[in-house]
């Protein structure tokens, strides 16, 4: 399974990919919604995709409201991983197509459930 | 650092006698990590120390800090998902079905920490059957647990442990850091202190008991006087879910596995029933 992770943080980005990793991923990274998506318009697919809210050039909230747009991305499962942890700004971030969201910081753990209550551990892992 | 071996056996005999919990050999980095604290808070050097300390007067509401501190464990929201699937998916329609007019449910959510697997069950029930009216009984050894799920308020770092985003929208509100569960899900749990060693708590007879891994820390016989005990508070058609690695073969035949996907959903055997 593949898993893009948005994140202007370097560190971040490489947190977020080791854990994955470790779960059974192939990842790739990007440091906004921008890079995001020049790496989907260029027809790369992922299963996953985990998105700061805060980022320049496009913000990751902009960038769900953009994949939601196109119907070839739907497949595509969102999951904000953020410092935003106001009540408000789950329900906006759920209501443009999030399918899930992580609030910073989190444990290793927590990223696993997250991808358990999404159907999205691969299946060696399962086991 | 080491623990001595006699500090081992000391603590393992002790939570044999008031949990049951077997603490085999090799759990010493358990007993050192959760007992550390509370070397600290007494300002003593070690755990060694502590233990010392303990042995040589041991008051009573010390060795139940001792016995509340390896006795509970790290629980999440939806923990393993799918007993609760199976839950609504299967246990409530079959019980539904076989019992025509319900329109109550009561569960019992055995070794219940800090509470998420009570309050999931609420939610999971509010959800999938808003009409019934659902009373959870939520039971644990430890007191300072039972305080904690009563508030219905937790950490950023728990909410973050499994509880899917738009439950936790939909049912918990902000208040400073934390965050807290309606009072509509606060209504539906009652905490209440229990030793599972002891006779079933009061809430029941129950249609569903949630006892999930709680038998892998105990021998044989345990495992049968625990799981006979279930027996006589579960109602004739009742469903006893256990953690994905335990099973009732072998060690209780009052029980018939029910095959739902991986989980481990067992039927209050009819010849059993009363």
């Amino acid at each position: 399974m593949r898993a893009l992770v948005i994140d202007d943080s370097r560190a971040m980005r490489r947190i977020v990919s080791r854990i994955l990793a470790e779960i059974g991923y192939e990842t790739a990274e990007a440091a906004d919604g921008r890079q995001a998506l020049d790496l989907l318009e260029a027809g790369e697919r992922f299963d996953l995709a985990c998105i700061d809210w805060n980022m320049p050039v496009m913000n990751g909230l902009e960038l769900v409201v953009a994949v939601r747009a196109r119907r070839e991305w739907r497949d595509l499962t969102m999951m904000m991983v953020t410092t935003e942890s106001e009540h408000g700004q789950i329900v906006r971030a759920l209501a443009a197509g999030a399918h899930e969201y992580l609030i910073k910081p989190f444990t290793p753990d927590a990223i696993r459930d997250k991808l358990e209550l999404l159907g999205l551990v691969p299946q060696e892992e399962m086991a | 650092m080491t623990l001595a071996a006699d500090t081992f056996s000391f603590v393992a005999d002790l939570v044999r006698q008031r949990s049951a919990i077997q603490l085999e050999s090799g759990k010493e980095y358990l007993v050192e990590s959760r007992l550390l604290p509370l070397a600290r808070d007494a300002k003593l050097p070690s755990v060694d120390a502590y233990v010392r300390g303990l042995r040589s007067v041991p008051r009573q509401h010390e060795l139940e800090r001792v016995v509340e501190a390896l006795t509970t464990n790290e629980t999440s929201w939806f923990r393993d998902v799918t007993p609760f699937r199976a839950l609504t998916d299967h246990v409530v329609p079959e019980l539904l079905a076989s019992r025509p007019g319900t329109s109550s449910l009561r569960v019992w959510s055995a070794a219940c920490s800090t509470g998420q697997e009570a309050y999931t069950i609420g939610m999971s029930l509010l959800e999938s059957a808003p009409k019934l009216r659902v009373h959870i009984t939520a039971t644990d050894l430890s007191q300072e647990v039972l305080v904690k799920g009563r508030s219905g308020r937790y950490s950023q770092l728990e909410v973050n442990r499994g509880l899917p985003a738009p439950m936790l929208v939909k049912h918990f509100t902000r208040v400073g850091t934390d965050w807290e569960i309606s009072q509509r899900l606060r209504s539906m749990v009652t905490f209440s202190k229990h030793n599972l060693m002891h006779a079933p708590p009061a809430g029941g007879p129950f249609d569903v008991v949630f006892l999930r891994n709680v038998l892998i820390y105990f021998d044989l016989a345990t495992k049968r006087d625990v799981l006979r005990r279930a027996q006589s508070v579960v109602r004739p058609g009742g469903f006893l879910l256990l953690g994905a690695a335990e099973t009732t073969i072998g060690i209780d035949d009052g029980w018939e596995r029910i095959p739902v996907g991986r989980s481990s959903v067992y039927r209050l055997n009819a010849r059993r029933a009363a």
